[in-house]
């Protein structure tokens, strides 16, 4: 099997679907370890482009003045052997009144020892909008190491809908740090959903900076943790400006041995600016389980059909 | 279909129930009339087997089986099932997966609608939507009534089926709840409005962890009007709960009088 091929088996185990990677409609990029196996470039991109570098890719994007991009933008990165590093870095600008929308999956489906460092620079311009949204699988035996970190300016009237999900398999070590400054009118949200098992090891960042009037976001983090698995989920928000508003929304559920924290720290300058927050950990509501058993299911079908429901 | 005999539950040194005896009969809609506080929701519970409600005395039989220490879900296969008073809220659930949850055939996606439509929900509009905090409370009720029509169990236990449930759409909920009974399902009713009990078959009346009294639904519903609500029980739940038998029994005597 070539490269290629096992890249988009993979990819199909981290949620993808391989047909888009023949829509003659959809951008694609599909990135081995270091190795570009697959790129295509569609109408409203300006600049699409993968360069190799020794321990991974930088990838620049730049889209069109006030082209709305309709299909998505599919990006697939992975490692297939068991060992090895790979860092993404990413140059992402939408310009004025664009728009476009990233379906990213991360796949590392036999990771022993591997790690993945992605570097993110995502600049929104004025009334544009980036959807961002990033599937990880990291295989079965939690020998990942994923560290992702993006800064986001969205400028006056842009938009950014972002959201990273990795509730398949084990997750490893994890360091997700988000960052997103908004100017005036400009709307922010950010999701973090993470399932951890066995020894996993998660620390979740995102931070919103409200800086323009009438900002506003929303820092939303769901993450469930069983066995002995760790999560840190710290969220926070800065109210600069006036009439801002935001909201930091994080809900944990533990089982078994595990553990986890929460941290909003919600900050605000200005009088007239709001920023709002609720975190709620604790073992699975017992009304919903119940509720859930009443039906017929087993405490377990149950647990599961609770904590996949809140990962959705 | 089921049998409760001398039921008893202490929670944290109050008595709640002090003796339940009573029969639902198969096919009949049973209805339990009690006012705020008579422990209604904790005998509901009780036979449901939710964590926290084990009896400390007596027996509950269902379909001539003995499920006093059976797990919530084991009662739920035999075809026992509840609607609690205050329905949970499921992020991220969808209602037609929720209502799929107690199917035999998860994929009968005609029951799913069908079930819908009997509480005057209009499937295309909430099929999709999610059973979470920003459905109505009056949805949120007629989303948990469906979800049990779609279950079609042998004994439906509803606790409180009309509260927040506006006044006009009372008569949806008797309705609904009388297609239940049409689909093959028997009908443990609880509530403390009298005009709710009018669709029953037998009306238990329940005051202070006591079943005083079953009967005809018309002669129940106007002892209720009555005697039990203008009993101070009724405006001081729980205060006349020091938990002595002769106490409600003297409150009986003193209002037949
Ligand atoms: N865990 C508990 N510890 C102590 N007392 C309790 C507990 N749970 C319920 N009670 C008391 O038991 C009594 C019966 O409560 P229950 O909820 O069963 O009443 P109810 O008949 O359903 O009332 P309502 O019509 O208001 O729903 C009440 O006085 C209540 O305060
Ligand atoms: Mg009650």
């Amino acid at each position: 099997m070539s490269d290629y091929e096992s890249m988009v088996r993979a990819y199909r185990k981290a949620g993808g679907d391989p047909r888009v990677l023949r829509d003659p409609k959809c951008a694609f990029l599909v990135v081995n370890k270091n190795k570009i196996l697959g790129k295509k470039k569609i109408e409203g991109i300006k600049v699409f482009r993968a360069e190799e570098l020794p321990k991974g890719v930088k990838i620049t994007l730049i889209t069109q003045k006030g082209y709305r991009i309709e299909k998505p933008v599919y990006l697939c990165f992975g490692i297939l052997p068991k060992r090895g590093l790979q860092e993404i870095y990413v140059d992402v600008k939408i310009a004025d009144g664009s728009s476009i929308t990233l379906i990213a999956h991360c796949t590392f489906p036999n990771a022993v020892k591997i790690k993945h460092i992605m570097s993110a620079e995502f600049r929104i311009g004025k009334g544009a909008f980036l959807g961002y949204h990033e599937t990880h699988y990291h295989g079965e035996s939690g020998g990942a190491e994923v560290i992702p970190q993006g800064k986001i300016y969205i400028d006056k009237g842009g938009r950014l809908d972002t959201s990273f999900t990795l509730i398949k398999g084990k997750v490893g070590k994890l360091r997700i740090d988000y960052e997103a400054r908004a100017k005036e009118k400009a709307v922010a949200e950010l999701v973090v959903k993470v399932y951890g098992k066995g020894d996993d090891d998660i620390r979740i960042k995102e931070k919103a900076i409200l800086d323009g009037p009438y900002a506003k976001s929303l820092i939303k983090a769901r993450v469930a943790v069983k066995d002995r698995a760790k999560t840190m989920a710290i969220g926070i928000t800065e109210g600069n400006a006036p009439f801002c508003r935001g909201h930091v929304d994080c809900i944990e559920i533990v089982q078994g041995k595990a553990q986890a924290k929460a941290l909003p720290i919600v900050q605000v300058i200005d009088d007239r600016a709001r920023v709002t927050h609720e975190a709620a950990i604790g073992s699975i509501d017992k009304k919903q389980l119940e509720t859930v058993m009443a039906r017929g299911l087993s405490k377990e079908e149950a647990i599961d059909v609770v904590v996949k429901g809140m990962l959705r | 279909m089921l049998e409760i005999k001398g039921l008893r539950l202490t929670l944290n040194g109050h008595p709640i129930l002090r003796g339940i005896n009573l029969e639902v009969k198969k096919g009949e809609i049973h209805t339990i009339l009690g006012v705020n506080g008579a422990g209604k929701s904790s005998l509901a519970y009780c036979l449901m087997g939710s964590e926290g409600y084990r009896p400390q005395e007596g027996r509950i039989r269902f379909l001539g089986n003995d499920i006093t220490n059976l797990s919530i879900s084991q009662r739920a296969r035999m075809g026992l099932t509840l609607a609690w008073q205050e329905s949970a809220r499921f992020e991220g659930l969808l209602a037609r997966e929720y209502l799929s949850l107690g199917m035999r055939n998860r994929g009968d996606s005609k029951r799913v609608t069908h079930a819908l439509e009997l509480v005057a929900l209009n499937p295309k509009e909430f099929l999709g939507r999610a059973v979470d905090k920003t459905l109505s409370g009056g949805e949120r009720k007629r989303i948990e009534l469906a979800s049990i029509i779609a279950m079609r169990p042998k004994l439906a236990i509803l606790d409180e089926p009309d509260s927040g449930i506006d006044m006009l759409s009372l008569d949806d909920i008797l309705n609904v709840i009388k297609s239940m009974k049409k689909e093959g399902s028997t009908i443990f009713l609880i509530t403390h409005r009298e005009e709710m009990a009018s669709i029953s078959d037998r009306v238990s009346l329940m005051c202070d962890g006591l079943i005083v009294k079953t009967g005809k639904p018309k002669e129940e519903m106007d002892y209720f009007k009555l005697h039990c609500k203008p009993c101070p029980t009724h405006k001081f739940p729980g205060k006349l709960k020091e938990g002595t038998t002769e106490n409600t029994e003297k409150k009986l005597t003193r209002t037949q009088r």
